[in-house]
């Protein structure tokens, strides 16, 4: 029950319009402008349940009780956060560069929301299915460092520069483990397709299959979302706020709302990937396939939020060298004993 | 038919505008206060010394030239991992040999100290 709900509710909507006579082309636009308020109504719920769940797991692993003020357990807080935000002035400092300065703020949603839209998020629910998912996820993903430091720079403030200068640095060195991590998996499937990756998880999940590679991509992901303990972007104990210190009101609260989306789509991927996705554990169809991939994706966010509440921020040389020393001779490590792995065991015959 | 591009195209536009349409919400909502004192670049409330658009620290640059180096080659490596069981023994050894000038290339990188930070 409720398996097929919102693939239902797709074709009911698609049978009504061309009953009616409305041109295919029109048909699929506004069924894809359906799919993309969905898509967006979700990515915002989303955020407003993160910043909620996101201080109050700090305030319990900090032995506090975070916010407990506005409604019932604070649950209203990120609805009272957005009425703050929109409440703010958006200032624009007289120094900076004003065309790349408003430019930035209004770009940095675009490419975690572009990710979003071909995110399977349960059996047949990607908005786009697209062939080349995985290779258009890092494309789109690696985009987001240009406007980050371009926020930066036309901030001219010093802390911001050394925010966003740290910021290429780190983004561009983790997106390489992040992007060789996942060839292992896409040799053992032999498709880009992020509901084809799935499928072929029907028997084993490929965390167990490519634990390395796990691993690594958990880690360069912790990485390339800027959280702690490689926050060292918005380092807040020394660089104010890396490339954001000069933003207010709006302008300002886009950059948390890409982070937090950000970091959805990083765990939404290790669940794709990794995870198994929509498929059910233990032969548990009862409970339908969508609501699978969000627990997998919570439990993943969860870690992440652990994660960040228990460690320190580490030191730039740290950073870069743990990437190049170890991170990327690994993930490169990896193919190879994925390559040689496979012929031994098409050998022996255990996998054909 | 809308292609597969078209919709992202459609995603696209919509990202922007509801970037614009909160700005903009945020404009019409908010108070507007100017002074002197506002404008200053905030720098923990001591005057800004210098241009901040400078050159600055190289080490950044040679991580820059490595990445593009290894961006590049994972480029080449995602369609031989997809056709990897079809391509066969030859192309995977050519590919570790592939891999192998890369990787002498990174220890070349490590030996010359290039990614230690200074």
């Amino acid at each position: 029950m409720g398996e097929n709900i919102f693939v239902g509710i797709a074709t009911w909507l698609r049978d009504v319009m061309s009953s009616a006579g409305v041109p295919d082309l029109w048909n699929d636009t506004i069924l894809m402008l359906v799919k993309l308020v969905t898509v967006l109504v979700f990515v915002m719920l989303n955020f407003m349940v993160l910043n909620y769940m996101e201080r109050r797991i700090a305030g319990f692993i900090q032995s506090r009780r975070g916010p407990n003020r506005v409604g019932p357990h604070g649950l209203l807080q990120p609805l009272a956060d957005i009425g703050k935000m929109l409440g703010k002035e958006l200032y624009i400092p007289k120094s900076v560069d004003k065309i790349v300065f408003l430019l930035m703020p209004t770009l940095i949603f675009v490419p975690p929301f572009l990710i979003f839209a071909v995110l399977p998020l349960g059996k047949n629910m990607a908005a786009i299915d697209m062939n080349i998912g995985v290779f258009y996820m890092f494309a789109i993903a690696s985009l987001s460092t240009i406007i980050l430091w371009g926020a930066g720079w036309s901030s001219n403030n010093k802390y911001s520069l050394i925010g966003s200068m740290r910021a290429v640095a780190q983004m561009v060195s983790y997106e390489l483990p992040l992007i060789l991590s996942l060839l292992g998996v896409i040799m053992i499937t032999g498709t880009l397709n992020m509901s084809s990756i799935v499928e072929a998880q029907n028997n084993i999940w490929f965390v167990f299959t490519q634990p390395i590679a796990f691993l690594i991509y958990f880690i360069a992901g912790i990485a390339e979302t800027n959280r702690t303990p490689f926050c060292l972007v918005e380092g807040e104990s020394e660089i104010i706020a890396g490339p954001y210190t000069e933003y207010s009101g709006m302008t300002y609260a886009m950059f948390p709302l890409a982070e937090f989306v950000s970091m959805i789509i990083i765990s939404a991927m290790s669940t794709i990937v990794f995870l198994g996705g929509w498929l059910a554990p233990f032969g548990w169809t009862f409970i339908p396939s969508w609501l699978w991939f969000f627990l997998k994706m919570y439990v993943m966010i969860f870690i992440f939020m652990w994660v960040r509440w228990t460690y320190p921020r580490i030191r730039v040389d740290q950073l870069m060298g743990f990437n190049w020393k170890v991170l990327v001779p690994l993930a490169l490590a990896n193919i190879f004993i994925t390559g040689v792995g496979m012929y031994v065991f098409r050998a022996i015959g255990w996998w054909s | 038919m809308l292609s597969d591009w078209g919709a992202v195209f459609i995603f696209f536009v919509v990202a922007v505008l509801f970037a614009v349409g909160g700005m903009i919400t945020n404009v019409l909502l908010a108070p507007r206060r100017n002074s002197d004192q506002k404008g200053v670049p905030y720098e923990c409330g001591v005057d800004t010394i210098g241009p901040t658009w400078v050159q600055f620290k190289t080490s950044y640059f040679l991580y820059a030239l490595l990445f593009v180096i290894f961006d590049v080659e994972t480029i080449y490596l995602y369609p031989w991992a997809v056709k990897f069981k079809s391509l066969g023994m030859f192309a995977f050894i050519e590919m570790i040999i592939f891999l192998f000038i890369l990787i002498i290339g990174l220890w070349y990188a490590w030996k010359e100290g290039a990614l230690e930070w200074k």
